[in-house]
């Protein structure tokens, strides 16, 4: 046995005797702790795992090139660019391809047209295996090659109709690819995507292997000279930064969530810590007299907490393994939000780095919590403490309200820093300080809320001794509330959050939806002029406004933003602040709120647009909000655009109908006015069909957040459960007296529900309150620095009296059934006992 | 400075309020001796064995145990005093009611460091010694309050101290019990040779010791 092993021991038997007395209330701080440790690391490993899905996924399409050249919009680059990008030094082989999105049947199929012999230098695993062992089928421009996924049903020698744009050719499946996995991807010859879907001249990208031992660095700087406007250089770097980027915020944001569900579990432990040390007060004032030290007290309570986190920590990773293989076999990766659209689900990556890491937070919270009360037990005095038994309460002591000013105050100031990385660091610091200064100040609340109470007097002796009790003794009820009102918080911040933005998305969905019926094709853009004047001369159309989305990229470290092609563009959405004309000869754009946050942009900036293989300045005339696009959008005028690119195709389409025209007849004349080609891939919807098929999104993608704001209030009510639990029996004496003076055992029960139904009422308040003022940092730091969008506050006030009536009822009620168990025991006893 | 164990000079101590408890106490213990101090309710008595604990400080005086004057030393070495030098026996009893009797009886053994199973050897003789046979591994809430009190005897000696401090230690006590109790208490003091002071309001209590003492507001006189 080690010296200090045995200098343990008298911790160690402490520790064991206390843990074998009461093992509801070590169960509830560590379970508290496993909850948070779970929810943490279950929604890490869920966005680990579909996030590395994901770039597996891109990889694929990509092939594993050391460096690509891609075009930043649509219009691709000239192809004259290869032959000068092969022969630079430092590369050793180029492969040239022709990116095409793809229907086959109705499902989307990344189509990539490359040069075999290329490919097989650069790309190898992109290269196809023909069925019938006909090496040549490569080259030839009937053949098309499918993924297993792009498959789907179909067999290999079959003939199958591809569209893309609205353009269908008719291929020969002729193998399948097998570097694919389980991506949608085909292959076809680039010659054959050239000239069977009018991309004659044109390529999309460039895959480049680099000379064995060449300078990286150099080749990128001599690549970028050479690049004409319209194409960026990127690397697997890139790719994973541009994936990273796109749910980065999304990602945080729900771990963050996930820690809520910790951080009401450091509460929880503090509150449970604090409840013991106070009720075994006269146990440390013992070990004192027979000679223990501060530091062996403290280290005690610490010690404590250290077992409550390593077990809660376990039993968390375990625990938090096994919601992530659930979820991801029940949910998907994306959790709902759309943010990885694999299709399938993604197998579990298992990441230790991330264990350990929520393994120690979970021990960190443990001892954060024990810090205080470790803190308090060793402050007590022997002989005091011996003599009072424990119970120490002073009404005539005003709590103390600095600390809890302070914790605000500071949390403010961090709240009005800027972000880290674009992560709201400083807007989740502040969350913590805010509500650790709600948390301090409960005594002082509790104090001012009941003072009017306190200074009437009651004939029942039920209500009298309740207010006396919780005015003379804010501290306990502090303790009790402690975890209740940190989780309430964080929900009331998190619904006056979703409330504001729903709300918001629903009024903007209101503004940028003016007409009666919206027609999409997917992404795709099958409609020529022929067919826009087809579809505009439909029976019962009265007027159509068609647009186009195409991607654009400013950045190649970035996501690629939407160019958004409609007529009027600067004025069609609603404007956030001022918007000026663009001055004559300029062409004038607006930019969406992320895009100007993302961008740094400004009405009056200009940026260069690379757009029909020129680099394009656009004068930015105003901002506009954008809850759709979180990379960002610029809006185009469709007469410039056309001008620029020549590229007059459209894929959406804003249709106001003649007055008593019915909607379903003119949706039913659309699609048979339409060649089926193009009525096969579209879709209409009444406006209100989707405004509620955009609402319903956006709940399905709150919806994780809604379950984690549950567990936090599951994870505190139990916290208030126990603790009003504990403080109860420990108060056996004090009821077995009330029962010598007369008062009986029904009073008590009813003096206990009464107290209890204050204390929610005050932790309800108190929880709101607060919640209000996190939902603030939320909406107004958080969000804006995280996903470059800002909302309108929207409180929802049924909700906030609900939450505090629910709280008043649970809180009575629980601390009335641990009452009645109370005043079960014998009184004459109970006065009797010593501890 | 003499050869007592405890040595008392000119102590004085005051409440929090201000109101003077005891004006000069002086007082030698020699190794071995066993003296009673009587006197009425909030005269002080309790208080005078906080200051002769450390767990206190006097507000004028001295207190030396060993020779070693109190005031001289910090918290913790304080507490290292009492640790290896002092035995308490309450009025309460104190025992903790989440450790078995033998923890209960070994703990001060393991705060000095002593081998867990060695301790709990010697509390296992120490409850035998006690008449609390085979009952090492019983928890508080199985036994009365004679019982426990013989538990705290057993704990005061368990670390075989230089100096037993007994506050009222029959006061929750029915007479018969509080009889046998300091029967106990007594030949145990006696057998270890350890010196004790006992504050008592009990007359037969208090003619079990070498010395029985009175104390003032003035200080201590005989009894």
């Amino acid at each position: 046995m080690t010296a200090a092993w045995r200098a343990a021991t008298a911790p160690r038997w402490m520790i064991a005797g206390e843990w074998h007395a009461h093992p509801v209330r070590i169960a509830t701080a560590v379970i508290a702790i496993a909850i948070g440790v779970a929810l943490g690391f279950a929604v890490h490993l869920v966005n680990a795992s579909a996030l590395d899905r994901f770039a597996r996924g891109l990889a694929t399409v990509n092939g594993g090139a050391d460096l690509r050249i891609e075009t930043t919009s649509r219009q691709g680059i000239g192809e004259n660019l290869y032959p000068r990008i092969a022969r630079l030094p430092g590369i050793a082989a180029a492969s040239p391809v022709v990116v095409l999105h793809a229907r086959i049947g109705g499902m989307p199929v990344d189509l990539l047209g490359l040069d075999a012999l290329r490919a097989a230098q650069v790309t190898p695993t992109l290269l196809p295996r023909p069925g019938a062992g006909d090496p040549m089928a490569v080259f030839d421009p009937q053949s098309l090659f499918l993924s297993h996924a792009a498959l789907a049903g179909h067999r290999v020698g079959e003939r199958i109709i591809v569209v893309v744009d609205g353009r269908a050719q008719s291929f020969t499946i002729a193998g399948s690819l097998p570097g694919a996995q389980a991506r949608a991807l085909g292959m076809i010859d680039i010659a054959a995507a050239q000239s069977r879907f009018a991309r004659l001249g044109t390529i999309d990208r460039i895959d480049l292997k680099l000379a064995h031992g060449a300078d990286t660095g150099r080749i990128r700087a001599t690549l970028n000279a050479a690049l004409p406007p319209g194409a960026i250089l990127a690397g697997t770097a890139d790719d994973a930064d541009r994936t990273d980027a796109l749910s980065r915020a999304y990602r945080v944001n729900l771990d963050m969530l996930a820690l809520v569900a910790l951080l009401t579990g450091a509460f929880l432990v503090y509150s449970a810590q604090a409840l013991s040390v106070a009720r075994r007060g006269p146990h440390f004032a013992l070990l004192r007299v027979l000679g223990a030290d501060r530091r062996m007290v403290t280290g005690q309570v610490l010690a404590e907490g250290l077992v409550f986190g390593v077990i809660g920590a376990a039993v968390g990773i375990g625990l938090g393994l096994g919601i992530a293989m659930l979820v991801l076999r029940l949910v998907g990766g994306d959790l709902g939000s759309g943010y990885f659209s694999a299709g399938d689900v993604p197998p579990l990556v298992f990441a230790p780095g991330a264990a350990a890491g929520f393994a120690a937070l979970g021990i960190a919270t443990a001892l954060i919590g024990s810090l205080v009360p470790a803190r308090t037990a060793a402050r007590i005095a022997p002989a005091v403490a011996l003599k009072n038994l424990g119970d120490a309460i002073d009404p005539r002591r005003t709590p103390a309200i600095l600390p809890a000013v302070s914790l605000a105050g500071v949390g403010v100031a961090a709240a009005l820093m800027p972000a880290v990385g674009g992560i709201a660091l400083f807007g989740y610091l502040s969350i913590g300080l805010l509500l650790a200064g709600g948390v301090a100040a409960m005594p002082w609340l509790a104090r001012a809320l009941l003072a009017p109470l306190a200074r009437r007097h009651f004939v029942s002796p039920a209500i009298e001794l309740a207010v006396r009790r919780l005015w003379g003794a804010p501290s306990q009820a502090a303790v009790a509330l402690s975890g209740i009102v940190a989780s309430v918080g964080l929900m009331i911040a998190m619904a006056v959050m979703v409330a504001s933005f729903r709300g918001s998305v629903d009024e903007w969905l209101g503004q940028i939806l003016p007409a009666d019926l919206y027609l999409t094709a997917g992404g795709d853009a099958p409609f020529d002029p022929t067919a826009q004047r087809a579809l505009a001369g439909v029976a019962g159309v009265r007027h159509v406004v068609f647009s186009v989305q195409r991607p654009i990229a400013l950045a190649p470290d970035r996501p690629a933003l939407a160019l958004v092609v409609r007529p009027d563009a600067a004025s069609a959405y609603p404007s956030l602040g001022r918007r000026i004309a663009a001055p004559p000869g300029r062409i004038g754009i607006g930019v969406s709120e992320p895009a100007a946050r993302l961008y740094q942009l400004a009405p009056g900036a200009t940026v260069a647009l690379p757009l029909g293989g020129h680099r394009v300045l656009a004068f930015v005339t105003g901002i506009f909000r954008d809850y759709a696009r979180q990379a960002g959008a610029i809006a185009i005028d469709s007469t410039t655009y056309d001008q620029l690119t020549g590229d007059t195709h459209r894929g959406d389409a804003a249709i106001d109908i003649r007055p008593g025209a019915d909607p379903a007849t003119v949706i039913a004349a659309i699609h048979r006015r339409l060649p089926p080609l193009i009525a096969d891939t579209i879709q209409i919807l009444p406006v209100a069909a989707l405004r509620q098929r955009a609402l319903a999104i956006f709940d399905r993608s709150f919806a994780i957040t809604y379950g984690l704001e549950a567990v936090a209030i599951l994870v505190g009510l139990a916290g208030v459960a126990a603790t009003a639990s504990a403080q109860t029996m420990a108060r056996t004496r004090e009821f077995g007296m009330l029962r010598h003076l007369g008062v009986t055992r029904r009073q008590i029960v009813a003096m206990l529900g009464i107290e209890g139904a204050l204390l929610g009422l005050v932790g309800g308040i108190a929880g709101v309150g607060l919640g209000c003022g996190v939902a603030q940092v939320l909406i107004r730091v958080i969000n804006p620095q995280s996903f470059n969008w800002t909302m309108d506050t929207r409180t929802p006030l049924g909700l906030l009296a609900g939450v505090v009536l629910a709280l008043i009822v649970a809180s009575a009620i629980t601390a009335m059934l641990a009452g009645r168990s109370a005043v079960s025991v014998d009184a004459v006893r109970a006065v009797r006992e010593d501890w | 400075m003499n050869g007592n164990l405890l040595a008392l000079s000119h102590v004085a101590k005051s409440v929090p309020g201000g109101r003077l408890l005891f004006g000069d106490v002086s007082l030698d213990l020699a190794a071995g001796e066993f003296v009673a101090i009587m006197g009425e309710s909030g005269v002080g008595k309790s208080t005078l064995l906080n200051l002769v604990a450390g767990l206190d400080a006097p507000d004028r005086g001295t207190v030396a145990l060993d020779g070693t004057l109190l005031d001289t030393l910090g918290e913790d070495a304080r507490a290292a005093l009492r640790r290896r030098r002092i035995g308490f026996v309450f009025q309460a009893f104190h025992i903790l009611p989440h450790l078995t009797l033998g923890q209960n009886v070994g703990l001060p053994l393991v705060l000095l460091r002593a081998p867990p199973r060695a301790a709990i050897a010697r509390a296992t003789d120490l409850l035998a010694a006690v008449g609390l046979a085979g009952r090492e591994g019983d928890y508080p809430s199985q036994l009365s309050g004679g019982e426990l009190q013989r538990v705290a005897i057993a704990r005061a000696i368990a670390h075989r101290p230089a100096l037993i401090l007994a506050d009222e230690p029959t006061g929750n006590l029915d007479p018969d019990t509080a009889a046998r109790v300091l029967d106990l208490l007594v030949a145990q003091i006696r057998e270890t040779g350890a010196a004790a002071l006992l504050v008592t309001h009990s007359e037969v209590a208090a003619a079990a010791a070498d010395r029985v003492l009175r104390l003032t507001a003035d200080g201590l006189v005989a009894a």
